[in-house]
């Protein structure tokens, strides 16, 4: 079934090198077509079902994991979340719109996943969760699930700024053997197909998400991995300087758009 | 965490009347097909039966393959009959069991 998705992907990048070469992008460089639009509009109605109903998305299942361990004590510190910030219901209402965001002790910003990890080293002394590990996307599952449906708002912080631009250079920058910038497929050709499967404007507003391909939830940096992969070009490594200011770039790309956790996608 | 469970049941309904019963069980459905970086199989591990029982009574069962996507979703139908449990049961590879049962109401 992998193998066949991956000779498909790679049939899909050839056909469309063959068929439909960029056209010229005539909106702003990295802004995106008039019209900002969730992969949610592309998506068929079966799918968009089993993302709408609680009790159907199995990207719940990782939220329900993420709520069990908000609660749970751990590292040498004996503390878990919810002892320093009670209800994420309240406390964590909100925030995953404002990431990636500057952290002034590091110095640097830090994607949620980040942030979740720098509290799990730092406030429980316990060790770091392993990207993409069950337990951090269900973390990051939890807390970004308590801002369904509030608009992507980044920070407003001048630190971030260049972090943003360096991220808007990344997706206007053509990479991989076959050449190509994001902004090729995802503003260019936004609404067009990769061999059958819509391409879509690549709005970061659902993470982590429930991927039908993957049959399991996945992070924002495995989505982008993929894109680059496709491309052939070098996935950064994950949390990686150039990754995070990609996701900030993203985000800002995406800003006002409703945050959809878990969202669910082909 | 070997798995978690999802079930959705009407708490009342009226005699006679037909439910809709909706699972969601957490679970890899590793086909067995498939391998690994470096070539190697990697072991089936999949959900192989599902049972449901009203009152101790069998009203739904479903024996389940390689084929059927991670974290099975199952919806069926049955008669409301009495008030007491429905109890569902998963069981599969590597000693898997999860369990849940619901009360309904029948008047
Ligand atoms: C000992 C107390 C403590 C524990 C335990 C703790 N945190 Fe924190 N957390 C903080 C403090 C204090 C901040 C404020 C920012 C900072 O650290 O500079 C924070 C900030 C955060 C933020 C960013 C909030 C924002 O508005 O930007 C997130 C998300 C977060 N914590 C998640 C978690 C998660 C998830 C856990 C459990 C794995 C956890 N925290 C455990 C004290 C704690
Ligand atoms: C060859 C075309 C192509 C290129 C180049 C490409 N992508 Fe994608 N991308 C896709 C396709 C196809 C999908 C899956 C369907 C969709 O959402 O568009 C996707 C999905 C995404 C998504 C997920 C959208 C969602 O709704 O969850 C994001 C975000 C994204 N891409 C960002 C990027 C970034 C950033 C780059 C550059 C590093 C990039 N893509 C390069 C084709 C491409």
């Amino acid at each position: 079934m992998k193998a066949r998705a991956a000779a498909l992907a790679r049939l899909a990048l050839a056909t469309l090198l063959v068929t439909a070469l960029p056209r010229a992008v005539s909106q702003a460089p990295g802004e995106p077509p008039a019209g900002k639009q969730s992969g949610y509009a592309w998506m068929a109605r079966e799918t968009r079902a089993i993302q709408d109903d609680a009790l159907a998305n199995p990207g719940m299942l990782s939220v329900l994991d993420g709520e069990a361990l908000w609660a749970r004590k751990a590292g040498t510190a004996g503390l878990a979340c919810a002892d320093c910030h009670g209800d994420a219901r309240l406390s964590m209402k909100g925030v995953a719109t404002r990431f990636p965001a500057f952290d002034a002790r590091l110095g640097r910003p830090l994607n949620l996943e980040q942030r979740i990890n720098a509290c799990r080293t730092e406030r429980q002394a316990a060790p770091a969760l392993r990207y993409e590990s069950r337990d951090l996307l269900a973390l990051t599952a939890y807390v970004a699930r308590q801002s369904h449906g509030l608009p992507i708002a980044p920070p407003a912080d001048a630190r971030l700024r260049p972090h943003v631009e360096a991220g808007r250079a990344e997706y206007l920058r053509r990479q991989g053997q076959l050449n190509l910038s994001c902004a090729q497929c995802h503003d260019g050709l936004a609404d067009r197909k990769l061999v059958g499967n819509p391409i879509t404007q690549g709005h970061p507003t659902g993470y982590p998400i429930y991927r039908l391909e993957w049959q399991a939830v996945g992070s924002l940096q495995r989505r982008l991995r993929n894109c680059m992969a496709g491309v052939r070009a070098e996935p950064h490594p994950y949390g990686a300087a150039e990754a995070v200011n990609l996701e900030a770039y993203l985000m800002w790309r995406a800003r006002g758009m409703p945050l959809e956790t878990p969202a669910v996608r082909p | 965490m070997s798995g978690r469970v999802l079930v959705t049941v009407p708490r009342t309904a009226r005699r006679g009347e037909i439910i809709e019963i909706r699972t969601l069980a957490q679970h890899v459905m590793e086909t067995g097909y498939r391998r690994n970086e470096v070539g190697r199989p990697i072991p089936r591990d999949i959900v192989r039966l599902f049972v449901c029982t009203y009152n101790g009574v069998e009203v739904f069962r479903a024996e389940l393959h390689s084929a059927i996507a991670a974290n099975p979703y199952l919806v069926f139908t049955t008669v409301a009959t009495e008030s007491g449990t429905l109890a569902f049961r998963w069981s599969g590879d590597n000693g898997y069991t999860a369990t849940e049962s619901v009360a309904i109401s029948v008047t």
